[in-house]
């Protein structure tokens, strides 16, 4: 199958100078955005569970510890909350430190330094001290593996006051959207798509960057705009091509960032449209799919012509993994919930 | 494990022997212990100057002073909660002087004696537990003493962290005594429970971090007795992760300066992590909103008032011949200092609604911006509001 996302981004980039782009898969652009971040600011460092030697279990930090040297990619104890507050204590000591978590569901031994700490010592410091903190979250499903690894837990983090939740959906995303989240002053949770670490898209090297909070129309239509972040949002590129073939003329939102959100363009996108489908991974209760829901309801009321719509994974634990398919949300459920949107 | 893995001479023996009595220098009639077991320290003790005893009991009589105040602003109604260090002003005092100006200090809540020799103003504490902030001080303008930390624990990783740093970047074992630097951290019995302080010795021990662990055992975490978090003596589990750790006579400012002493020195130095737990005693309650007779005897209580600190050094002095004026001028600076604090307090305003949104994130921040420009227009459909 073509894969849509891929080919939407590269046409919606500005044509770039030939030798400034290049074709890679989102883990490698990844790898290549910490290097330069690594390059450009000694200050950066990363620490994690087999980052260094081995190189991520999903190499994304592959080869960066031969580069930088183990004082700068550092293989911590296996303890995620260890990982966390000693970060912390990095930041203070006016480091940029770098965290992998090694997956979604490995987040929770960390959870209380994360909301606890982390996501309040800029407060608690009433502007003495920045945290400049970002944790890497490999995150949900798609990839057929055990109870754990296919977790999606944004909202626990969106929650949190202090924190910036981000999530790249393509390579070119990722490379100049994890720079933008070590530059930055403040905690950022990079929930990274791990079922789009290997397909491949254009990046560009040359161009003016990614800001790390605007949502982006990723594909332009008017009858019903829909909108996810991270692997969601080839699955709602799909969606819109299929129901292009049946006359039907969808708008695509990637969200790219979930905390703040950033609704001026898709506050847009539901004007001109006046029906909204929400799609993600997580489950639905209280999630942030639900906020959005909420917002744009308050902010758009009566440019809407249908409920927004809320498509999700189910209130259930993510199923073992021969069930994933029937738990995330494919093109047919997107369909499914665009056809009742048109139905009001 | 080899006194070369140690380093620095220090004799194992000394540390992590589960036959060794806890080192004290002074007893509790305050006698300068002459022995084998005291011989290494008795050094460090003698080239102390007048001054410097001095000022160990004025840090103590200070504290106490401020602390009893305090107790009593909250009986008043003027705070809303207080913790109490009465009983610990000597682990505290004597540690907190043996750490240099570049080093970091990491505390759990009850350091006010820590916080005081490091140049916190009392009334910053207060602001805390009157509920003004969350902070109270800039920890690069109160010579690294940090913030509180009050969920158990957490501090011992930030510390942990925070050593990692300093050891990446060079700051130790350089021979350099106003660079080479040591981080320390305090935390209770209680805390040795938590997951973070055994992560934070398992990362101190790996990367072997110039930071010493300076527990204070007070015997009780609120009602729960040191024996339900252990069955070992708390200082043996620094020998499980491979920290060569001392336990100490809490009460003693003598001991608790000179192991510490030893201890930051031989991690500024490139030593590795150390610990320290002195054998102390909570005589107050745990907080204001506790009530220590409900699970602890008065011949408890009693036993462990007779080995009072500020009594014991105070003995330790006059037997130098320190005169009674001397005492007396102490005691008069902690009433000018508790009367301060008073009139300090009763002055402190209520922090403005826009606090609370200033510092939530370093960068702008949308939610922030609009929730903040709400409450004050809010605020402002009221009118005049005094």
């Amino acid at each position: 199958m073509t894969d849509a996302t891929q080919t939407l981004a590269a046409e919606t980039l500005a044509t770039p100078a030939a030798s400034a782009l290049e074709t890679m898969p989102l883990g490698r652009a990844l790898n290549a955005g910490l290097r330069k971040a690594m390059q450009d600011d000694p200050r950066v460092l990363l620490l994690g569970e087999d980052i260094a030697t081995l190189g991520g279990v999903f190499r994304v930090t592959e080869g960066l510890k031969a580069e930088f040297g183990v004082k700068r990619v550092i293989d911590t104890p296996l303890a995620e909350s260890g990982i966390v507050g000693a970060s912390i204590g990095l930041a203070m000591r006016g480091f940029r430190p770098v965290a992998e978590i090694q997956f979604d569901g490995f987040i929770f031994p960390g959870f209380d330094q994360i909301t606890s700490q982390l996501a309040k010592l800029t407060a608690r410091h009433e502007g003495s001290q920045a945290f400049p903190v970002v944790i890497r979250v490999p995150y949900g499903g798609h990839i057929g593996a055990v109870e754990h690894h296919q977790e999606s837990p944004e909202a626990y983090f969106a929650h949190t006051p202090g924190l910036r939740l981000v999530s790249p959906s393509t390579p070119h995303d990722a490379y100049w959207m994890i720079q933008e989240a070590i530059k930055s002053d403040d905690p950022i949770m990079f929930f990274e798509p791990k079922s789009r670490y290997w397909p491949k898209g254009p990046v560009d090297f040359a161009s003016a960057g990614v800001p790390l909070h605007a949502s982006r129309v990723v594909r332009v239509g008017t009858e019903v705009t829909v909108v996810g972040h991270g692997a969601m949002v080839s699955v709602l590129l799909q969606a819109a091509e299929i129901a292009a073939e049946e006359g039907i003329s969808i708008e695509v939102v990637d969200l790219r960032s979930l905390s703040p959100v950033d609704y001026g363009p898709l506050l847009e996108s539901v004007r001109k449209t006046g029906r909204l489908v929400v799609a993600q991974e997580a489950p639905q209760n209280v999630s942030v799919g639900s906020e959005i829901a909420a917002t744009v309801t308050e902010k758009a009321f009566y440019s809407l012509e249908a409920p927004v719509l809320r498509v999700s994974g189910y209130d259930t634990p993510f199923p073992p993994a021969k069930l994933e398919s029937v738990f995330l949300p494919d093109a047919d459920r997107v369909l499914e919930a665009v056809d009742r949107a048109l139905a009001y | 494990m080899s006194s070369d893995a140690m380093g620095h001479g220090v004799r194992p023996t000394a540390e992590s022997d589960p036959g060794a009595a806890p080192v004290q220098l002074l007893d509790t009639a305050g006698v300068l212990q002459v022995s084998d077991a005291t011989a290494e320290f008795l050094p460090v003790i003698e080239a102390l100057s007048d001054d410097t005893l001095r000022s160990f009991h004025r840090d103590m009589v200070l504290t106490r002073r401020f602390d009893d105040e305090a107790g009593n602003l909250q009986r008043q109604g003027q705070l809303a909660l207080w913790v109490p260090s009465h009983g610990q002003e000597a682990a505290q005092v004597g540690s907190a002087r043996a750490t240099r100006p570049q080093d970091h200090l990491f505390p759990s809540y009850r350091e006010h004696a820590v916080g005081m020799v490091r140049g916190i103003d009392p009334v910053d504490v207060v602001r805390l537990l009157r509920g003004n902030t969350h902070g109270g001080w800039d920890p690069a303008e109160r010579q690294n003493f940090h913030l509180y930390t009050l969920v158990i624990g957490s501090q011992t990783l930030h510390a942990t962290g925070y050593a990692m740093g300093v050891a990446i970047d060079g700051d130790y074992a350089t021979g350099d005594p106003e660079r080479d630097t040591a981080v320390i951290t305090y935390f209770g019995d209680g805390a040795t429970s938590q997951g973070d302080v055994n992560e934070a010795f398992i990362f101190a021990a790996s990367f072997q971090t110039p930071q010493v662990f300076f527990l204070q055992n007070n015997q009780w975490a609120i009602s729960v007795p040191v024996a339900t978090q252990s069955r070992t003596p708390l200082y043996l589990r620094g020998t499980g992760f491979g920290i060569p750790s001392t336990q100490i006579d809490g009460n003693d400012v003598l001991a608790s300066y000179a192991v510490t002493l030893r201890d930051m020195d031989a991690a500024r130095a490139g030593g590795g992590p150390r610990f320290i737990e002195a054998m102390t005693y909570r005589i107050g309650a745990h907080t204001t909103s506790d009530d220590p007779t409900k699970y602890r005897t008065d011949d408890e209580l009693q036993s462990w008032v007779a080995r009072d600190p500020i009594v014991r050094f105070e003995l330790f002095l006059r037997s130098r011949g320190e005169s009674d004026a001397f005492f007396a001028s102490i005691e008069e600076e902690a009433n000018d200092l508790a009367e301060d604090v008073r009139k300090r307090t009763l002055a402190l305003e209520k922090p403005d609604n826009d606090s609370m949104f200033r510092h939530v994130y370093s960068e702008r921040h949308p939610r922030i911006d609009e929730q903040r420009e709400w409450l004050s227009n809010y605020e402002s459909s009221f009118g005049e509001t005094s």
